[in-house]
C-alpha cells in the first residue's frame, strides 16, 4: 500500500471520508433539520468529484497489485454514476421533505453507495468486486425501505435485502469456483489461467454463478422478479435512484468481471449474456403491457433496457462495450428526465402513480406532456430521438459480431415495448377528460430536470454531446 | 443560350408557381409567358443560324456510380433545334391564349385562384419537354420523359373537382406506365450492352448491337432489334400508338391549351422524335422498324375511322392527332426519319391551331363541345372561321399536285400537304403497300372528318340551345393573335423548309449536319435505272439526277442513315399516280363530306341506322376500352382486391391483431401472475434461472 495506490481511489476515499464525517456533524447537531443543506452538498461534492475524474484522469493505472483498476472505462462509468447520483439527490430534496422523508441519513447512505458502485466498475480481484458490491447494496437496502411507516415500503428493502443476499451467494459460490480452478482472485490471474489452452468447465461453472450474482445486480430476467415490487414500494425518489446509478455500476462491474477476467472466452459468456438479454427485453415489454402503476411499468422498462444494453455486452467487441457505454448514459439521462416527471404527478398534493390520471394531460400542462411525450419517444426507441441512436449501437454491435438474431429479436421486443410507452402518450393526447385532472404546477427544479432531458433526448443527436468518443475511447482501455 | 432557352420556362414556372402570392395573379402569368417568349425568340435564332454540327454543353455533373457515368448535358443538333422552336413557339403562344381562355372558367368558384398553378404547370411542362429533346442520354431524356408525364397529369386533371378529369389523369399516367417500362427496359438493355448511357457511345456501338445476340424472356433476340422494339414500345405509349392510345381521348379532359400544347404539338410527339434520335439503332433494326410501320399504319387507319363518328370537337381532333402520329410512325418505320421530322414539324403548327380554333368555339359557346349543337357559327366568329379552316386546309393536305404546277422544285401548297405527301411517297417507295394503303385511305377519311368538323361547326343552320347561340362571340385579342401566327406556320411552313427535310441528298443531309458523298457510279446506277424502268416514273428526276449519298457513321450528324439507304431518292422518284393519290384522297373526302352535311343533311342519319353494327363498332372507337376492361382492369382490380381483402386484411391485420390482441395479452397475463410478490416464486425463480444457465453451459459451451 503506496502513497501511489492511495492517490487513485482519492475519490473514493474522499466522498466515504466526507460521507462519515458528515454523519458524525448531523448526529451531534441538528440532525434532520440539516437534510437539505447535506443533499446540496453531497450532490456538489459528487458533482465536483465526478468533474475531477472525468478532467484530470487519464491512463491506466493499476492499484494495490492489480486488485484495483483505475482506466477510461471505469472513468467513465464513475462519472455517469457520480452525476446521475447527483440528479437523483436534488431531484428528491423537495418531494422528500414535503412528505415528511428527508432524514439525513439519505444523502449520505446514497454517498457510501456511490463509493461502492465506483469500487465495483473499478474492480480488478474477485475481492474488491465484493466489497464494492455489498458496500453498495447494504446501502441500497436501507434506503429501500426508508419510509419505515410504510408496510410497502419495509416490503420492498426486505424482499430486496432477502433476495439480494440469495443472489450474494450465488455471487460468491461463483468466486469461490473461480478461485478454486484459477488459484487466484486477481482478474490478470484469470485470464492467464484460461490463455492456457481450453477454459475449463469448472471455471466456466463459476463464471455461470458470477454472471446470476451479477444479473441479479442488473435485474435481468430471470433474476429481475424484486424489480417491480421493490420499484413499486419505495419512495419514488428512491426508485428513480434505483433505475439509475446502481445500473450503471452493475453493467460497469459486468463488462469488467467479463472482458477483464474472461476476455478468452468470450465464445462461451457470449451465448449466456445473450440468453439473458432476449429473455429481458422480451420479458420486459410484455409485463409492462399489463402495468397500470407507472413505477411498475418503469421497472419493467428498465428491465427491458438492460437487456438491450446485455446485447451490446454478448457481442463481446469494443464496438460492444461502447454500445452498451452509449446505451447506459442515454438510459440514465432518460430516466432522469423520467422520473422527475413522476415526482411532479400529484393530485391535491398526494402523489399519484396511476397511468389514467395523465388523462388528457396534454391540455392542461402542454409544455410538460410534449417533454414526457419526447422522453416517452426515446424510451421507445423512436427516431429521431437519442434512445434510438442507443439501440441502433447496440444492434449494429450485435450484428457485426455475428448475432444477427439477437438483433432481430431486439428490434421485435421493441415493436412490441413502443406499446406501453405509447398508451401514455395516448393518454396524454387522447384519453378522456371525465376525470379530474393532475395537480399543476409543481417543482421548478423537476421542471428543469424534465425540459433538460427531453432537450437532450432531440438536440443529442447533432454529436451526442461528446459520449460517443468518450466510450468509443473507455471501450477501447476494456477490451484488447 | 441554349441554357436560357433550357432553363428561362423553369424559372417561369417556379416564380409563377410560388411567388403568385407576392407579386400576384396577373404579373406571375405574365412573367411565365415573358419567360416563354424569351425562349422561343432565342430558339428561333438558335434553328436558324444553327450549322448542323452536333455539339454538347456540359452543364453538371449527373450520375457517377460504378461504370454509369453521365453528364448533364445539352446535345444540340438539327433535331433539338427543331424539337425546341416546335415546343417553345407553340408553347409560348398557348400561354399567350390562355389569358383569353382560362378567363372566368366556369369549373371554379369566384374569386378562386387557379391561373398561376395552371400557368406554372404549363411552364413546367415546356421545361420537362426542352429537358427531354436537349437530352444528350438516355437518362436524363427519361427524366425528361417522366417529368413531361407528370405534367401531363397534372394538366388533364387540372380540373380536379371533375371526377371524369382525374380519371382522365390516372388513365393517361397508367397507360403511359406501360410504355414507360418498355422504354426502361430498352435503357436497361442498351447499359447492360454498351456499358453506357450515353448516346455518342450507344451510336457507336449500334453496328457491333446489330451482330449480337441477347436472351430476353423467352428466347434469344438479336440485341438492335430488341432495344428497338423496347424503345419502341415506349413511344407507342407517349405518342398513343395502337394498343397504347386509348389514354389519348381522355385526355380531352383536360383545358383546350394543354389539348393543343401536350396533347397535339409536343408530347405525343416525343415518340417519334424518340425514334428518329434512336436512328442509329433503328437503321441496324430492320424486323423491329417493320413492326413501326405496321403499327404505324394501322393506328393511321384505325384513328381515321373513329374520327369519322365523333361528336365531341375535341375529341375528332384528338383521333386525328393519334391517326397523324401514325403518318410520322410510318415515315420513321420506312427510313425517312427526316419526312417524320417534317410532319412532325407541320403538323404541330396546325394541329395547334385546330385546337386552338377548337377551344375558341367552345369559348365562344360557353364550353359546349358537342358538335352537334354547332352550326352557322361563320359568322359569329369569323377569325376563328378562318383561322380553322387554314388548319383544316393544312391538315387534309391541299396543294397543287407536282405534275400541274411547282415552285421550282417546291410543290405549293398548304404544310400538311407537302410532309403527308412525303410520308405517302417514301411508304410507296419503300415497298410497304400496306403502309401506302393505309395512308392513303386514312387520308381519305382525314379529308372526310375535317371537313364534316367544318360544315357542323361553322355551315348549315344553328342547332343546340338557342340562348349560347345567340350569345356566341368572337374571342379576344389574346387568342385570335396565336391563332395568327400559327395559320402563318400552317400555311408556309411546309414549302419554306421542304428542301431541308425532303429536298434532295445533299441539301437534307447539309440540313442535319450527316456527311454526304459522291455515289459511286455504277452500283448505284444500276440499281436506279432498274427501279426506274420498273416504276416507269416520269422525266423529272431524271434530268438532273443527284449522285449523292449518306455517308455518315452512327453517331454523326443529327439522323443516321445507312449508305444504303437511299429512300430519300427513290421517294422522289415513284409514280406520278402515287403522287396524286393523297390529293385525290382528299378530295374525295371533301365532297363525301360536303354531299352528307351541305347537300343532304339527312344522309348520315340513315347510313348510320341501316349500317348499325359498324356505326356502333366505330362510336366506340372499336371496343377497346371494353376490351381492356375485361382484359387488364378487370383482373387487375381482381388482384387488387383479393389482395387487398385476403392479404392485407386477413393475413396481415389478422397475423398482426392476432399476436397483438391474443398472444401477447396472454403473455402478459402470464408475467403478472408469475409476480406472485411471494419471496420463494422470487427465489425459486432465481434458482430455476441458474440451473437452466447452468446446463446450457454445460450442454453447448463447455464442450469445447
Amino acid at each position: 500500500m503506496t502513497p501511489a495506490d492511495l492517490t487513485l481511489i482519492l475519490p473514493e476515499i474522499l466522498l466515504s471520508v466526507y460521507a462519515m464525517v458528515m454523519l458524525l456533524v448531523a448526529v451531534y447537531t441538528t440532525k434532520d433539520a440539516l437534510a437539505s443543506t447535506l443533499v446540496w452538498m453531497t450532490a456538489g461534492v459528487m458533482i465536483a468529484l465526478g468533474a475531477w475524474i472525468g478532467i484530470t484522469g487519464e491512463g491506466t493505472n493499476i492499484a494495490f497489485n492489480g486488485m484495483l483498476i483505475e482506466d477510461g472505462f471505469a472513468r467513465f462509468a464513475k462519472v455517469t454514476i457520480l452525476l446521475s447520483a447527483a440528479a437523483v439527490l436534488v431531484m428528491s430534496e423537495g418531494y422528500m421533505k414535503q412528505r415528511d422523508l428527508l432524514r439525513f441519513e439519505y444523502p449520505l447512505l446514497v454517498a457510501l453507495s456511490a463509493v461502492g458502485m465506483m469500487v465495483m466498475v473499478s474492480a480488478g480481484d474477485l475481492m474488491t468486486l465484493y466489497m464494492g458490491l455489498e458496500l453498495q447494496s447494504l446501502a441500497l437496502y436501507v434506503v429501500a425501505s426508508l419510509r419505515r411507516d410504510s408496510v410497502k415500503s419495509t416490503e420492498a428493502g426486505l424482499k430486496y435485502f432477502v433476495l439480494g443476499a440469495l443472489s450474494s451467494g450465488l455471487l460468491l459460490y461463483g468466486a469461490s469456483l473461480v478461485y478454486g480452478y484459477a488459484g487466484t482472485t486477481l482478474f490478470s490471474g484469470i485470464i492467464e489461467t484460461a490463455q492456457h489452452g481450453d477454459v475449463s468447465l469448472g471455471l466456466l461453472f463459476g463464471l455461470v454463478f458470477l454472471i446470476a450474482g451479477m444479473a441479479f445486480k442488473v435485474s435481468a430476467v430471470p433474476f429481475h422478479m424484486w424489480t417491480p415490487d421493490v420499484y413499486e414500494g419505495a419512495p419514488t425518489p428512491i426508485t428513480a435512484f434505483f433505475a439509475t446509478a446502481p445500473k450503471v455500476a452493475a453493467m460497469g462491474l459486468f463488462a469488467r468481471v467479463l472482458h477483464d477476467a474472461f476476455g478468452n472466452a468470450v465464445s462461451d459468456w457470449s451465448q449466456i449474456v445473450a440468453l439473458l438479454s432476449v429473455l429481458s427485453m422480451f420479458l420486459g415489454a410484455i409485463a409492462a403491457i399489463g402495468q397500470t402503476n407507472i413505477k411498475r411499468l418503469m421497472a419493467f422498462s428498465s428491465i427491458a433496457h438492460m437487456g438491450y444494453a446485455l446485447m451490446g455486452l454478448a457481442a463481446g467487441t469494443v464496438l460492444g462495450v461502447q454500445a452498451m457505454l452509449i446505451y447506459m448514459a442515454i438510459y440514465v439521462t432518460m430516466n432522469v428526465g423520467t422520473f422527475a416527471f413522476i415526482l411532479m404527478m400529484e393530485k391535491d398534493g398526494q402523489p399519484v402513480t396511476d397511468i389514467a390520471s395523465l388523462n388528457m394531460y396534454s391540455k392542461q400542462e402542454p409544455g410538460k406532456a410534449l417533454a414526457m411525450l419526447v422522453l416517452l419517444f426515446s424510451l421507445a426507441g423512436v427516431p429521431p430521438m437519442l434512445g434510438f441512436f442507443g439501440k441502433f449501437y447496440v444492434l449494429r454491435a450485435a450484428y457485426e459480431a455475428g448475432l444477427a438474431w439477437l438483433a432481430i429479436a431486439g428490434v421485435i421486443a421493441s415493436v412490441i415495448g413502443a406499446y406501453y410507452y405509447l398508451r401514455i402518450v395516448f393518454f396524454m393526447y387522447f384519453g378522456d377528460d371525465s376525470q379530474e385532472g393532475l395537480d399543476k404546477g409543481g417543482s421548478t427544479v423537476l421542471w428543469g430536470f424534465l425540459m433538460a432531458s427531453a432537450a437532450v433526448m432531440v438536440l443529442g443527436i447533432i454529436n451526442m454531446f461528446g459520449v460517443e468518443a468518450a466510450a468509443a475511447a473507455a471501450a477501447a482501455t476494456l477490451v484488447n | 443560350m441554349e441554357t436560357i432557352i433550357l432553363f428561362a420556362p423553369l424559372v417561369g414556372a417556379l416564380l409563377c408557381g410560388f411567388g403568385w402570392k407576392v407579386i400576384g395573379e396577373v404579373a406571375a402569368c405574365w412573367i411565365a409567358t415573358g419567360f416563354l417568349f424569351l425562349s422561343a425568340a432565342l430558339s428561333w435564332i438558335v434553328f436558324l443560324s444553327f450549322d448542323g454540327t452536333t455539339e454538347q454543353i456540359q452543364i453538371l455533373r449527373f450520375i457517377e456510380s460504378g461504370s454509369l457515368s453521365t453528364d448533364w448535358a445539352i446535345r444540340m443538333d438539327r433535331l433539338t433545334a427543331i424539337m425546341l422552336i416546335v415546343i417553345t413557339t407553340v408553347s409560348s403562344l398557348v400561354h399567350l391564349y390562355s389569358f383569353g381562355y382560362m378567363d372566368h372558367d366556369p369549373q371554379w368558384k369566384e374569386g378562386e385562384s387557379y391561373k398561376p398553378r395552371f400557368f406554372a404547370y404549363l411552364s413546367f411542362f415546356t421545361f420537362a419537354m426542352l429537358m427531354l429533346v436537349t437530352a444528350d442520354n438516355l437518362v436524363q431524356m427519361f427524366f425528361g420523359w417522366e417529368g413531361v408525364g407528370v405534367a401531363s397529369y397534372l394538366l388533364i386533371g387540372f380540373y380536379y373537382r371533375k371526377p371524369s378529369a382525374n380519371a382522365a389523369a390516372i388513365k393517361a399516367f397508367v397507360v403511359n406506365r406501360v410504355g414507360d417500362f418498355g422504354f426502361a427496359l430498352g435503357i436497361f438493355a442498351l447499359f447492360f450492352l454498351t456499358d453506357s448511357i450515353n448516346f455518342d457511345d450507344v451510336f457507336a456501338a449500334a453496328p457491333e448491337l446489330a451482330e449480337t445476340q441477347l436472351t430476353f424472356l423467352w428466347g434469344e433476340w438479336n440485341a438492335a432489334n430488341l432495344v428497338a422494339f423496347l424503345l419502341f414500345i415506349g413511344a407507342m405509349g407517349k405518342s398513343a400508338q395502337l394498343f397504347l392510345h386509348t389514354w389519348l381521348p381522355d385526355a380531352m379532359e383536360g383545358p383546350t391549351p394543354v389539348s393543343a400544347l401536350i396533347h397535339a404539338a409536343t408530347m405525343v410527339t416525343a415518340g417519334v422524335f424518340l425514334v428518329c434520335r434512336m436512328s442509329p439503332i433503328m437503321e441496324f433494326a430492320p424486323e423491329a422498324m417493320m413492326f413501326v410501320t405496321v403499327l404505324g399504319a394501322t393506328t393511321a387507319f384505325f384513328a381515321a375511322t373513329v374520327g369519322l363518328v365523333q361528336t365531341d370537337i375535341k375529341r375528332v381532333i384528338a383521333y386525328s392527332t393519334c391517326s397523324q402520329l401514325g403518318y410520322m410512325f410510318v415515315a420513321a418505320g420506312v427510313g425517312m426519319y427526316s419526312a417524320a421530322m417534317f410532319h412532325l414539324f407541320t403538323h404541330a403548327f396546325f394541329k395547334a391551331m385546330l385546337f386552338l380554333g377548337a377551344g375558341s368555339v367552345i369559348h365562344a359557346m360557353h364550353h359546349e363541345q358537342d358538335m352537334m349543337n354547332y352550326g352557322g357559327l361563320r359568322k359569329k366568329i369569323p377569325y376563328t372561321f378562318w383561322a380553322m379552316m387554314i388548319g383544316t386546309l393544312a391538315i387534309t393536305g391541299v396543294g397543287v399536285p407536282v405534275w400541274i404546277l411547282t415552285l421550282g422544285e417546291i410543290p405549293i401548297g398548304f404544310a400538311g400537304f407537302q410532309s403527308k405527301d412525303a410520308i405517302v411517297e417514301s411508304a410507296f417507295a419503300a415497298g410497304s403497300m400496306y403502309g401506302f394503303w393505309a395512308l392513303v385511305i386514312a387520308a381519305l377519311f382525314t379529308s372526310f372528318y375535317s371537313w364534316r368538323l367544318m360544315f357542323l361547326t361553322f355551315y348549315g343552320k344553328p342547332r343546340g340551345d338557342k340562348h349560347t347561340h345567340e350569345h356566341a362571340h368572337e374571342s379576344p385579342m389574346t387568342m385570335i393573335v396565336p391563332l395568327g401566327v400559327l395559320s402563318l406556320g400552317a400555311i408556309f411552313a411546309g414549302m419554306v423548309w421542304y428542301g431541308s427535310f425532303f429536298g434532295h441528298t445533299d441539301k437534307v443531309a447539309t440540313f442535319y449536319g450527316i456527311p454526304y458523298a459522291e455515289a459511286s457510279e455504277q452500283g448505284d446506277e444500276a440499281a436506279h435505272g432498274d427501279a426506274a424502268q420498273d416504276d416507269g416514273h416520269g422525266a423529272e428526276a431524271k434530268g438532273d439526277e443527284h449522285h449523292y449519298v449518306f455517308a455518315g457513321q452512327p453517331g454523326e450528324g443529327a439522323l443516321y442513315v445507312a449508305p444504303d439507304n437511299t429512300l430519300l431518292d427513290d421517294a422522289h422518284k415513284v409514280p406520278y399516280w402515287v403522287k396524286t393519290s393523297p390529293f385525290a384522297a382528299m378530295l374525295i373526302g371533301f365532297l363525301m363530306a360536303y354531299w352528307f352535311y351541305i347537300v343532304n343533311p339527312e344522309l348520315p342519319k340513315r347510313l348510320a341506322e341501316n349500317q348499325r353494327p359498324l356505326y356502333l363498332f366505330l362510336k366506340n372507337k372499336w371496343y377497346f376500352d371494353e376490351l381492356y376492361d375485361v382484359v387488364f382492369v378487370g383482373p387487375a382490380k381482381w388482384i387488387g382486391r383479393f389482395f387487398w381483402r385476403r392479404g392485407d386484411g386477413d393475413v396481415i391485420d389478422g397475423s398482426l391483431n392476432g399476436v397483438a390482441m391474443g398472444i401477447i395479452p396472454f403473455f402478459t397475463r402470464l408475467a403478472g401472475r408469475a409476480q406472485s410478490g411471494y419471496i420463494f416464486t422470487y427465489a425459486f425463480a432465481m434458482v430455476i434461472g441458474i440451473a437452466v444457465l447452468v446446463t446450457w453451459m454445460t450442454l453447448s459451451g463447455g464442450a469445447n
